[in-house]
């Protein structure tokens, strides 16, 4: 049974980056029609920053929470302000290219100075160690990982859906033009929005360094199971987003336990199931 | 829905002419290419991409589908020509039949769940197939996992043609390639591909014409996954391998930027795409991951700059259809 706990919390973990990372796809591809490629480089770029705040500026893992998704959200909005927001108007299939290149460059550009084995990042101080909870030992840190995501998701889902800001962000997916037309700043918010939804990947970047080490390659293969999840859950709903993340992790775990030469595989396996019975996704309307 | 290429002339007479005029002059280059001193084993390379790479285009540039996971078809069909070739130690033709067969499955499973999902959707679905296979792939015996399928044997070709002679092989790749090529020059300008055209520019005013387009989509599909595993049965005899890069999505991205350099939509891009970029791996293989950047840049370079492709560009110049 520990090591089905074991799993279990793992997947949940799993699970919180699959929810950070679609939940920055969902809220891009509202605003900018575009599948963000580079997400699983940025979500990397996160890592890598918390990396060197630590090691060059001997900034700890709490600063590095708050500055890494900055520096990686501002980084975002002048890709988006220098090349995506020339792709308004073109077919979406140009988004994808434009962010699969991005990906291969700041990919290859890490991958280049620190070849393809991991860094290791210390866990902070004020989260080692771990509690006997009677049925299973929880490491605190991978206890923390899991409910920070969870509330960062659920406040991401706040903002958007409870706020005045949230409500432009809707009003400009549904009518770009019409909300402009109110004086609303649409360009600016675009460009917000695209830095928000990249300083979530970062963020998530940051909390995996401590468990999965920081590899330049750490979001490459992520990208793509990320992409089942929002093919399974759709991108029409946040709150959608978030669950199917969680559950999907969670599914994943319990492969790892219960049948582990299919881990790596469930997921693409219950998207193809998913499609076959409902071909819009969990939560999605039809495109 | 914005148009890929943005004039498309209609299929005349004439446009018919200049193709089958650059079809030749290109046809009698590469024969002519072990005349000449260039390394035989690059250009064969070469001419498997861009088979691959025009199998990919009919899908894009006139299904306007963009499937992010061809490399799945590549490396299903080429791990099992060369399953077939050692193992079972079948002739060089029968071989080649069970790789593109084996596409051919693989082509309508994965159409059949794709087709269901448009635009966006459907580039990704395509490559988490893609990566289903590949784990599938990493872990199943036969693939014989990083190491991959070694030392295949060539055999002679319909009992006569020995393709361990390189002079033959080139050849044979050439006629494969020429032979696909044509095949897929013969679905573009038929009418089924003028529907597929029509679906790519207004899916919606096909189907009010009364078009079953998902019919069209899987039929364009299933072509060019067996098409492109055509391509992946002849690379097994050129590079006497089969391993996961074939696989891999990386593979699936540059096949995607050879056919974006050449001119997405364009007869003859992807197989200049297909050259220009094996060529690139072969000059800048030393700079170790630097090809990757510049992969990407070249990637960032076209979406921004050169979405035409170099093809595109030519044809647009000339006001001619190539």
């Amino acid at each position: 049974m520990q090591a089905l706990y074991a799993q279990l919390l793992v997947g949940l973990i799993n699970g919180s980056f699959y929810a950070l990372l679609s939940l920055g796809l969902a809220v891009i591809f509202g605003m900018l029609n575009i599948i963000n490629f580079a997400h699983g480089a940025l979500y990397m770029m996160g890592a890598f920053v918390a990396y060197f705040l630590l090691n060059l500026g001997g900034i700890n893992y709490w600063w590095a929470l708050l500055l890494a998704p900055i520096i990686v959200g501002i980084f975002g909005m002048i890709l988006e302000r220098t090349m995506l927001q020339w792709l308004t108007g073109l077919d979406h299939l140009y988004g994808l290219l434009l962010t699969f290149g991005i990906a291969l460059i700041v990919q290859g550009v890490f991958q280049n100075y620190f070849g393809s084995s991991g860094l290791p990042y210390a866990i902070p101080d004020q989260l080692k160690g771990g509690m006997n909870l009677g049925f299973m030992f929880l490491p605190i840190y991978r206890g923390w990982v899991v409910v920070f995501s969870l509330v960062v998701c659920l406040a991401t889902w706040y903002l958007i859906e409870k706020t005045q800001l949230g409500a432009y962000l809707r009003a400009a997916t549904e009518n770009p033009t019409l909300v402009r037309a109110f004086g609303i700043n649409v360009p600016r918010m675009i460009t917000l929005t695209y830095g928000l939804g990249v300083g979530l990947a970062a963020l998530a970047g940051v909390l995996s360094a401590p468990i999965n080490q920081v590899r330049p390659l750490m979001g490459a293969d992520l990208i793509i199971v990320v992409f089942a999840v929002v093919v399974i859950g759709g991108m029409g709903s946040i709150m959608g987003s978030i669950i199917t993340g969680f559950a999907l992790g969670v599914i994943e775990g319990l492969t790892k336990y219960f049948y582990p030469e299919a881990s790596n595989t469930v997921v693409f396996v219950l998207m193809v199931l998913v499609l076959l019975v409902k071909p819009t996704g969990l939560t999605g309307r039809a495109a | 829905m914005t148009t890929l290429t943005d004039d498309t002339l209609p299929t005349t007479p004439r446009a018919m002419r200049d193709e089958m005029t650059v079809f030749v002059v290109m046809a009698l280059l590469l024969a002519a290419v072990p005349f000449t001193g260039v390394y035989p084993f690059f250009v064969m390379q070469a001419l498997c991409f861009a088979l691959l790479a025009c199998a990919f285009n009919l899908l894009i540039g006139y299904g306007g589908l963009l499937s992010f996971g061809h490399a799945m078809f590549l490396g299903t069909a080429g791990y099992c020509s060369a399953h077939a070739l050692k193992v079972w130690g079948l002739p060089p033709e029968l071989g080649i039949l069970v790789g593109v067969a084996a596409a051919f499955a693989l082509s309508i499973v994965t159409g059949y769940i794709s087709i269901r999902r448009q635009g966006i959707y459907f580039s990704m679905i395509t490559l988490a197939l893609s990566q289903l296979l590949y784990f599938i792939y990493l872990q199943a015996p036969f693939t014989h996992g990083e190491d991959g399928i070694q030392g295949i044997p060539q055999g002679h070709m319909f009992g006569v043609l020995d393709l361990s002679k390189p002079t033959v092989l080139y050849y044979v790749v050439l006629a494969g390639f020429l032979a696909g090529f044509l095949l897929i020059f013969r679905i573009i300008n038929s009418p089924f591909g003028e529907v597929l055209k029509s679906i790519r520019e207004n899916e919606q005013r096909a189907i009010s014409l009364g078009y079953r387009t998902d019919h069209y989509k899987f039929l364009a599909f299933v072509l060019s996954g067996t098409l492109a595993g055509f391509a992946g049965s002849l690379k097994v005899f050129v590079a006497q391998n089969a391993s996961l890069t074939d696989v891999h999505w990386t593979m699936s991205g540059e096949v995607v930027l050879m056919t974006l350099v050449g001119g997405l939509g364009t007869i003859f891009g992807p197989v200049v795409g297909a050259f220009v970029i094996i060529a690139m791996q072969q000059y800048l293989a030393s700079f170790g991951q630097w090809v990757t950047v510049i992969q990407g840049s070249i990637f960032v370079i076209c979406v921004l700059t050169f979405r035409r492709g170099v093809i595109g560009e030519i044809a647009h110049y000339f006001r001619r259809s190539l």
